[in-house]
């Protein structure tokens, strides 16, 4: 009734002043999108649409967004990165305040599908292009009719293969079989799993037989392509927890695998390192303009690195280096101290989760085939934990730190004898542990959350990775995290998360029983004593 | 040991016999706070301990109850679950509280159980939880399944939720949402759901690598059905869980989220950005206008000395439940607990969020139930809310075993979990 009446104004605006009479009727239809309820704006949504004008398709989009407010005196603005524009004519305008009109799932859907379909007849390739996407992604019958009208202006030939493939997928379920035939040949290198599961539903009720055949030989295919995929897919993730593991490890490699100190405080570390990244991103975020947001994890890693290592040196020279040959005492010291270190940051933050965001340049991921996402934070850590094991490594092997450190570890009575200060490179050794476990925090600040606990998740990960992996060995720490990751990651698909991390734990102990030094055992006569 | 528990009985015996006598002593009433300070609870649970601090504040300044000081004994059973009992045990035999406002997991609930039962304590429970349980030592003011997870779904498979047909439950593997689900899958069933459009998953505490489950999600959403996660997930698994769902391009318009374990306090510590339009379900957001909401919002942030500190449903729970008990007191004239018991049923306190809590003869609230949006400042937008208060079942109807018994602590019943009337 509310639309009849509607209709009828807009008709009589349009007899009364016709040159005027589409731009009324935009701003109209605009504002009945601040409407009471959802139905309401769904409905203003739809009508919007309906007009066809490619004005309205970045208001429905804002909308979508919750970006699309009224203003006290009542007009409707979009908000664009902080500025305000007009709906009508696209130009900014001051607002004296910004009301964002609210919208649920269902608004958005509505809101996302008619922007979508009104972008298909952009003149902008790119707008086209993702308006296609869109529709693909929603997966809905309805934008059928525009998508075929549209396929008959469509140049751009990556544009038309879309629009092909959405009317196709729409026609495997046509009544004519030879139209469900030339849906399957055009379907045929697919990896949608959604189409795959279209394909199934018409193979349990297809009767013509060519069409049947067809159909077999595409499930067959596609089957094939998305076990590849899928093995791709494990590949990644296994590749993804062995670079996490191994991040949270290689600090402890060196503490506990070069200097032989069961470091319960380990976790503790990585946890301040991650509460360095949020200082540095709430320093970053008052004191320092907008645009340089996106660069606080380069700023956070220094800082970790120095905060971390000096509080593991403090600690070395304060404690450890009382206990050096009492493991045990070591191991209750450290403990404790781990646990005074997570109240104290409980006092200084509160006990809540810290938020740490992905910079943009962190955020999302690469969609590949058959709905299998490259996120884009995880391939970062994969490089970034190769790069510092890389550099950990050139420093053992090439500076003259290294080459004291690695003789002290070898033979301490000898490394004296020759003049090394093993005192003061059992602390730098301690404060490299520290310090690298603190960067590793850094970069899991991005893919977990912050709090006080979170170094005592990664705690006994990292044992059970630096002991697979052979003490003191950094190659075998990284062998041993990237395949604990591998294993986990191909086991969980059958066994579940639970299960796989057990048989994971019991392969480990099974593998220690028959090869006590782990993977890659050093020879040396610290290790024999 | 053996002497401790002549003690406790002596004690136990003395207390109940001369209830008068224990409390007129001094001039001060006691309150027990049971709450982890420490320890992997510590996150949620010290909001929890500050806000009855708060609440106990209040009331001093507002002359007290009785005409005595409330005085609140803080503990930190530190998430270990058998500390709780002791814990529990030291509150009511050595500083004899009148009454305790704690515990946040349902193993601890389960955990101080037999502690408050000997000795005739009452704990007030504050956290949504699994039900399946009714004890005469406990008030429930969190919610039950029925007053969150079922309307939930029944949200997500109306008009307005999407008329989700595929259904992934997923869940950290304990007691709370393997029940739930166990209740959500009878629902489900009994709603027409086949089997094969029901992915239940479990994850172990605090799981930080969500890619293959994420990625399963996707693959179950793919089946062209609308499909949607219904989580139970706990705790500091949420962020990475979230975190995944972003990066691997989940928008809610496609597959929705609906959380009943991460409220405004979770959201807080996580980049909502992304996440726009998952939901969550309970019986409180900090969005919902009211004047109680708003001074409550005040109040508390001028408590905690810090303007953008959250609020969210356990402490309006936790408010609830407090505000009862000082009610039931100045009704029963008296803190003793069998007196304080029978004036709590009935008991009526204003939500916060509009309408009025009342606290039934089973032991729990009747509350109303919102679903919110999350929105980019992390805050919860209501999208949809019961008309009135819902009551809650303390033994759920679509488990066969539970759907036979009955909680009702009033004449004949006098039961948490009876099939028929103990006085006939």
């Amino acid at each position: 009734m509310k639309m009849l009446k509607l209709v009828l104004a807009l008709l009589a605006l349009i007899l009364v002043t016709p040159a005027h009479a589409a731009d009324d009727d935009f701003v109209l239809r605009v504002h009945a999108l601040n409407g009471e309820s959802y139905s309401d704006k769904i409905e203003a949504a739809e009508a919007l649409a309906a007009l066809g004008d490619g004005r309205a398709a970045p208001v429905l989009e804002a909308l979508a967004d919750g970006r699309l407010g009224i203003t006290p005196d009542g007009t409707v603005l979009i908000e664009q990165d902080g500025v305000y524009l007009d709906p009508l004519s696209g130009q900014a305008v001051q607002a004296t305040g910004f009301d964002a009109i609210t919208v649920n799932n269902r608004v958005r859907g509505v809101a996302r599908g008619a922007a979508a379909r009104l972008a298909l007849f952009s003149p902008d390739v790119e707008a086209r292009r993702a308006a296609m996407e869109s529709i693909m992604a929603a997966g809905s019958d309805d934008a059928a009719e525009m998508v075929r009208t549209a396929l008959a202006k469509e140049t751009d030939s990556g544009i038309k293969t879309m629009m092909a493939a959405t009317l196709a997928n729409l026609d495997l379920v046509s009544t004519d079989p030879a139209r469900r035939l030339a849906a399957i040949n055009t379907l045929s290198d697919s990896n949608d799993p959604q189409i795959r599961s279209r394909l199934e539903n018409l193979l349990e009720s297809e009767t013509d037989p060519a069409v049947k055949q067809a159909a077999d030989k595409m499930l067959s295919g596609m089957t094939f392509r998305l076990g590849l995929i899928d093995f791709g897919a494990n590949l990644f993730q296994g590749l993804s927890l062995g670079s996490v593991l191994l991040l949270a490890a290689i600090g402890l490699a060196v503490t506990f695998g070069v200097m032989g100190v069961i470091n319960m405080a380990h976790g503790e570390m990585i946890m301040l390192g991650a509460y360095t990244a949020y200082a540095v991103q709430q320093f970053f975020r008052a004191a320092l303009p907008p645009d340089l947001i996106d660069f606080y994890l380069v700023a956070a890693l220094p800082a970790a690195f120095l905060v971390t290592a000096l509080v593991g040196i403090a600690l070395e020279r304060g404690v450890i280096r009382f206990l050096y040959g009492r493991p045990l005492e070591t191991m209750l010291a450290t403990w404790g101290i781990s646990l005074v270190l997570q109240q104290v940051v409980r006092q200084i933050f509160g006990a809540t989760n810290m938020e740490v965001a992905n910079p943009a340049w962190m955020t999302g991921g690469w969609e590949l085939a058959g709905g299998f996402t490259l996120t884009y934070n995880r391939v970062v850590i994969i490089f970034f934990c190769l790069a510092v094991l890389g550099g950990l490594a050139a420093l053992l092997r090439y500076s003259s730190f290294g080459l004291s450190m690695r003789a002290v570890t070898q033979n301490r009575p000898m490394a004296s004898a020759m003049g090394i200060p093993t005192g003061r490179v059992d602390a730098l050794t301690f404060g490299l542990g520290s310090g690298i476990a603190g960067i590793a925090g850094v970069a899991l600040s991005q893919i977990g959350n912050v709090s006080p606990n979170l170094g005592q998740g990664y705690i006994v990960d990292s044992f059970m990775v630096v002991v697979f992996g052979g003490v003191g060995s950094l190659w075998g720490t990284l062998v041993g995290a990237l395949s604990l990751g591998l294993v986990n990651k191909f086991l969980e698909p059958y066994a579940g998360a639970m299960l796989g991390k057990i048989l994971v734990l019991v392969f480990i102990i099974l593998f220690i029983q028959k090869r006590p030094r782990g993977l890659f055992a050093l020879k040396g006569r610290s290790v024999e004593s | 040991m053996k002497f401790n528990r002549i003690l406790g009985a002596g004690l136990f015996a003395t207390a109940s016999l001369l209830p008068m006598f224990a409390q007129a002593a001094d001039d001060t009433i006691k309150v027990g706070v049971l709450h982890s300070l420490s320890g992997t609870m510590a996150i949620s649970e010290t909001t929890l301990k500050d806000t009855v601090l708060m609440m106990v504040d209040d009331i001093n300044k507002k002359g007290g109850l009785l005409g005595k000081k409330v005085e609140a004994v803080v503990v930190d059973p530190a998430s270990n679950w058998p500390l709780f009992a002791e814990k529990a045990q030291e509150l009511l035999e050595k500083e004899k509280v009148a009454a305790v406002f704690g515990c946040w997991t349902s193993v601890s609930r389960k955990s101080v159980l037999p502690v408050f039962e000997k000795m005739n304590g009452l704990l007030f429970y504050p956290v949504q939880y699994e039900g399946e349980e009714s004890s005469r030592n406990v008030f429930y003011t969190g919610a039950a399944p029925n007053q969150q997870a079922i309307p939930a779904v029944d949200y997500l498979m109306s008009k307005d939720g999407g008329e989700v047909k595929r259904w992934v439950l997923a869940g950290t593997d304990y007691v709370y949402p393997r029940t739930t689900n166990k209740i959500l899958e009878a629902y489900l069933k009994s709603k027409g759901v086949k089997a094969e459009d029901i992915m239940i998953n479990y994850t172990p505490f605090g799981h930080s690598d969500w890619q293959t489950i994420v990625a399963d999600i996707k693959k179950f959403g793919a089946a062209g059905k609308k499909t949607a996660v219904v989580s139970t997930i706990n705790g500091d698994a949420n962020v990475p869980f979230y975190k995944e769902l972003a990066n691997q391009g989940i928008k809610a318009d496609q597959i929705p989220v609906v959380a009943f374990s991460v409220g405004e306090e979770e959201l807080a510590g996580i980049d909502t950005k992304n996440l726009v339009g998952h939901l969550a379900a309970w019986n409180y957001f900090q969005s919902v206008k009211s004047p109680e909401n708003t001074a409550f919002i005040k109040q508390w942030q001028t408590f905690i000395k810090n303007p953008k500190r959250v609020t969210n449903d356990p402490m309006e729970a936790t408010y609830i439940g407090f505000k009862m008990w000082t009610q039931a007191v100045s009704q029963a004239g008296t803190t003793n607990v069998d007196a304080v018991r029978q004036a709590m049923y009935g008991q009526k306190v204003k939500n916060l969020t509009g309408g009025t809590a009342v606290m039934n003869t089973n032991h729990h609230l009747s509350k109303p139930v919102f679903i919110g949006e999350i929105q980019a400042d992390g805050q919860l937008q209501t999208v949809w809310k019961t008309k009135d208060v819902i009551k809650a079942d303390a033994w759920s109807p679509f488990i066969p075993e539970s759907a036979k018994l009955t909680a009702d602590w009033t004449y004949p019943w006098v039961c948490g979990n009876c099939t028929e009337p103990k006085f006939k």
